[in-house]
């Protein structure tokens, strides 16, 4: 381990090579953590089905540039059928946990996961997919550092989409609708709103971003109908260090936390570097649990 | 009210559950978990395929003899949902609940590995096909018999051609990046013993977490230390995740040898940025061998693609191998007794489409080699060993600025 | 009808209840002998829930991470096992004692770091918790790494091994429910029922709630090591994340059982056990290829429409039926 870290030390442009490569992969995750956070903000949901609407989202993609979709397009393609999707799985299936409490919604939440799942894995297959966009890699430092173009457009559009959504959120009258069921339902729907629709809204916004988020996956890595819960897991890792409805503290955690992995990845060896990032999830937890004690509350 | 149609409901199970246990007379009913269902689902669906077909051929062809009675073969399948322990359950299962007394294995050597207790315990013979590692022999086992070559022989081959492009071979460097499970492991093992018979030193052994699809941070380590050899095993995921990331990352290694690349199909999805891999299989259908029931090996491969519209893996053919020496066993044996059958088990040595099949006394089939394909202008060519080989292999790999 | 059928339940004294199961499941392996090791499964399960219970159902303090205190079990008896060097019978009550005693002082640990969290936060950090020992144990040679432990043969006559864990498995589970029973008749159990309903409110009149939640995590730990130490050698080889930490399945299941049975009652997630684990079973037999959907809309129906599980809602019934709103 400690010659793993002077190697790290003595190489920087190589140092840069691990962060690098992590931080845009943390951007993936990120995006499918504003979804995560919108919905657990909104409906009070702790979305477990989060992976499993990634994972179809690179599906579709993948299905649609079978098709000869070009890539460029069948990313937002993907990005609005699966809001489509969320759209839907709403009114099916997530009104009914509304009102319930929070823990409800992460076993109801795992019980549609396995089932999407088993659906994935029926109508797609179990084989491993990815595509190959021929963007090609991004070199620097005589190739030392190397990074796929197709990371870097993903961390691009995941700062594009975080912008875009707070502006959203903040200005758009949908947006404040949005924030305003948030903070009180009742009072939104005496003063006019239709928070069903806007619940419906804010779910299938959650699925266009795990369409977006799938689709670079599909492109930057592999998928298959079981990696569903890392990504879910992740995304909801970022949020509880980020804290609810703070958009730039979900960019800032899930590129830290993505840079972070990868670098416990080459000092650790790969073998543990799960066991970091979640090791280090759970002190997190307890350092602010302690602080937020000190003051005579908890967290909540 | 409600209850009491509850009650018929179960009653009718039961009825049913019992009269699939009538047995015909004249078959032979082999119990089988694989998994068609979790992440071992693609193989688990060409293990059963590869069974299926034998028993179709075998019995087409007059079923199996037995003293002066003939047999048709049947099996009993269950999901074992890529799961070690509900394979165990199952494996129970088939024994006491299905009265199954020989049973064929399941994909991945980490499912053998919790059903050959249960086998050994209750003295069902169990012939597998699709579990490799070699730790499973080391148990002292005596109903398990594996016709495919285990996992020290998997990249055997890779470290071999290696060492002989090199004039002193313990100044090579190898890097390793294998999946955290059973199987990977073991063939890590094997790479590593092989190493030290070399001299070659490790600079790199990482193991991967299998719900990770993302190497970059190993490939970094890789290009920075500048190994002469790399070889990645992480099964259809690793295959695939390697061969994307190495090239996206401009990883120079001089070889680059896997485990599950065919399967994985690296050469047709990925076309140029596949070449010059070095893919360990166990079987070919351009190998020579040939057997009385499918011919050829390439009359299987095109018997199995006539059925199934897809090409022959090899999980595929060791599978139905493993049909064949069962079959094999029960003429032998002259007998359906299962220490009988056992018996005539371990005493194996035939010829199959698929290769020999000669177990030694812990249960391993040690004449059959490994293979080395390559992949050559987007097709996979044999290169190793040398008996078998189609072309020579083309080495050192070159760099990406030059590809 | 219902309400005649339930009448009836109730009207059973508890004592003839206990012997009466007591002796069916004394018998059962010997009645019907292939389903020894389901049936030893199903103790299991009922440890799983009984013990999440503790936590989820009595203290209020959802945990998603239960599991580790199994997996900490199977380890460690699986190591002693291996290493001690002892005869078999000897090795297995060592390691059951290192397993109970292992997991006890895991659960005091991690109880003093966690159990100062609250609601969702404490289940989301139990559930880390969960994964990164899984994938801790998956990293560590000592105990196997990623190729797992293969655990040693059983000794003794064919068909005796099933008869043995079934017996040591129902025991626990009995152990396991007469020692909450007690629990909860206690002052002990009054004060985690207090914690529950609002803890400011108890930590306000002098309780140690800190104290309370460890020690009755200690206890659910204690019970848990031990099955997971025989689970392991029911089980014969110990996978780290699919077998001894595996959240998506045991994790998960020992939750629902305890919902689907009722959370914060006594005899709840026994039932619960018992209905998941044949419903479970049915599915894998019948349904082959379809069961994991099944699953999953099992339990997204269990939760949604039957949140108070079966006890709540044969007490809300009553209730009901009594002129009680509820």
């Amino acid at each position: 381990m400690t010659d793993n870290l002077i190697l790290l030390l003595q190489n920087p442009s190589f140092a840069l090579d691990v962060v690098l490569n992590g931080l845009l992969a943390g951007a993936i995750f990120a995006l499918a953590a504003y979804g995560m956070s919108l919905v657990w903000g909104v409906l009070n949901i702790v979305n477990i089905v989060q992976g499993e609407l990634v994972v179809l989202g690179g599906y579709i993609t993948f299905v649609t540039i079978g098709a000869g979709v070009p890539a460029l397009v069948a990313l937002p393609l993907s990005a609005l059928v699966m809001f489509g999707v969320g759209f839907a799985l709403y009114y099916t299936v997530i009104f009914r946990v509304i009102d319930k409490d929070l823990f409800i919604s992460i076993l109801a939440t795992f019980g549609l996961s396995i089932v999407i799942q088993q659906l994935m894995n029926t109508v797609f297959g179990s084989d491993v997919r990815s595509i190959d966009t021929g963007l090609g890699s991004f070199y620097m430092l005589d190739g030392a550092v190397t990074v796929a173009w197709i990371k870097i457009v993903a961390c691009a559009l995941a700062l594009v989409s975080g912008l875009a959504l707070w502006t959203f959120l903040r200005y758009a009258r949908l947006g404040q609708a949005i924030r305003a069921t948030a903070q009180n339902p009742r009072a939104a729907h005496i003063l006019g709103i239709d928070t069903s629709r806007v619940y419906a809204i804010t779910y299938g916004l959650n699925g266009a971003l795990c369409g977006a988020a799938g689709s670079l996956a599909v492109m930057a890595w592999t998928i298959h109908p079981y990696i569903g819960l890392p990504y879910t897991v992740r995304s909801f890792m970022i949020v509880v260090v980020a804290g609810l409805g703070n958009v730039g503290g979900v960019v800032a955690a899930g590129l830290s936390l993505g840079a972070l992995e990868n670098v416990a990845g080459f000092v650790f060896g790969a073998e543990y570097q799960i066991a970091f990032v979640f090791a280090l999830m759970v002190l997190i937890l307890v350092w602010r649990n302690w602080r937020a004690a000190r003051r005579r509350t908890y967290l909540a | 009210m409600k209850w009491r149609v509850g009650v018929l409901a179960v009653l009718a199970g039961f009825a049913l559950t019992g009269s699939a246990f009538a047995d015909d007379a004249a078959t032979i009913r082999l119990g089988a978990a694989v998994s068609l269902s979790g992440k071992y689902s693609t193989n688990g669906v060409f293990t059963r395929n590869g069974y299926d077909l034998a028993v179709a051929r075998i019995n087409e062809s007059g079923g199996v003899k037995v003293g002066d009675k003939t047999y048709k073969l049947e099996i009993v399948y269950y999901d074992d949902e890529s799961t070690p322990a509900r394979g165990a359950q199952l494996a129970e299962r088939l024994i006491q609940q299905d009265k199954v007394q020989y049973l064929l294995g399941p994909y991945s050597s980490g499912l053998v590995e919790a059903m050959a207790p249960v086998t050994e315990k209750y003295g069902v013979p169990m012939v597998e096909a699709n579990g490799a590692a070699i730790s499973l022999f080391r148990k002292g086992y005596k109903y398990l018999f594996a016709v495919l070559s285990t996992t020290d022989q998997y990249l055997k081959g890779a470290v071999d051609l290696a060492g002989k492009q090199s004039a002193d071979p313990s100044k090579l460097k190898i890097a390793m990046a294998f999946e955290n499970d059973p199987f990977s492991q073991d063939v890590r093992e094997g790479v590593t013993e092989d190493a030290k018979r070399f001299g070659m030193k490790i600079v790199v052994d990482d193991k991967l977490p299998p719900e990770l699809n993302d190497m970059s941070a190993t490939l970094t380590k890789v290009k920075l230390l500048k190994p002469d050899i790399l070889i990645v095993s992480g099964h259809e995921k690793g295959a695939e995740t390697a061969i994307r990331q190495i090239s996206d990352q401009r990883v120079n290694v001089p070889m680059l040898a896997m485990t599950h690349c065919d399967s994985a199909q690296i050469a047709e999805k990925h076309g140029k940025i596949a070449e010059y891999t070095l893919c360990a299989a166990q079987w070919a259908p351009s190998l020579g061998y040939s057997d009385k029931l499918f011919g050829k090996a390439s009359d299987y491969a095109a018997l199995y693609e006539k059925t199934y519209k897809e090409a022959a893996p090899y999980q595929a053919a060791e599978s139905s191998a493993a049909v064949q020496v069962f079959a094999d066993a029960f003429t032998r044996a002259g007998s359906l007794d299962p220490k009988a059958v056992r018996d005539a088990l371990s005493a194996t040595n035939i010829q199959t489409f698929y290769g020999p099949i000669h177990f030694d006394e812990t249960g391993k089939n040690v004449d059959k080699p490994t293979i080395l394909f390559q992949v050559q202008d987007g097709k996979y060519v044999v290169v190793y060993p040398e008996k078998w080989a189609e072309a020579k292999l083309r080495t050192p790999t070159p760099s990406w600025d030059k590809r | 009808m219902i309400d005649m059928f339930l009448d009836r339940v109730r009207a059973v004294p508890e004592w003839a209840l206990l012997v009466g199961l007591g002796l069916i499941a004394l018998a059962a392996p010997f009645v019907v002998p292939s389903l020894a090791t389901q049936l030893a499964m199903l103790w299991l399960m009922v440890v799983f829930a009984q013990t999440w219970d503790v936590l989820g159902g009595q203290l209020g303090y959802n945990s998603f991470g239960n599991v580790i205190f199994f997996g900490i079990g199977c380890y460690a008896c699986a190591v002693v096992q291996r290493d001690s060097g002892l005869p078999y019978y000897d090795a297995l009550a060592l390691g059951l004692l290192f397993a109970a005693v292992l997991a006890l002082v895991s659960a005091l640990l991690f109880g003093a770091a966690l159990l100062g969290i609250r609601g969702h936060y404490f289940a989301i950090a139990t559930l880390g918790l969960g994964i990164a020992a899984g994938e801790l144990a998956a990293g560590w040679d000592y105990i196997g790494a990623g190729s797992g432990l293969a655990m040693p043969l059983f000794p003794g006559a064919l068909g005796s091994r099933e008869l043995f864990f079934y017996y040591v498995m129902f025991a626990i589970a009995g152990a396991c429910f007469f020692t909450l029973r007690w629990i909860y008749g206690t002052r002990f159990g009054l004060a985690m029922n207090a914690i529950r309903d609002d803890e400011d409110k108890a930590e306000a009149m002098g309780l140690h709630t800190t104290a309370i939640k460890t020690v009755a995590w200690a206890i659910s730990a204690l019970f848990l090591g031990l099955a997971g130490g025989v689970a392991g050698n029911m089980l014969g080889f110990i996978d780290p994340r699919d077998v001894a930490f595996s959240g998506a399945t045991f994790g998960v299941w020992m939750v629902l059982m305890a919902i689907l049975g009722g959370k914060g009652t006594l005899w709840g997630p026994v039932l619960g056990a018992v209905i998941f684990h044949i419903t479970k079973e049915f599915f894998w037999t019948y349904l082959l290829g379809w069961q994991r959907v099944a699953l999953g809309l099992l339990i997204v129906v269990i939760v949604l429409y039957f949140p108070q599980g079966i006890m709540g809602w044969a007490r809300a019934r009553q209730q009901a039926r009594a002129g009680v709103a509820t």
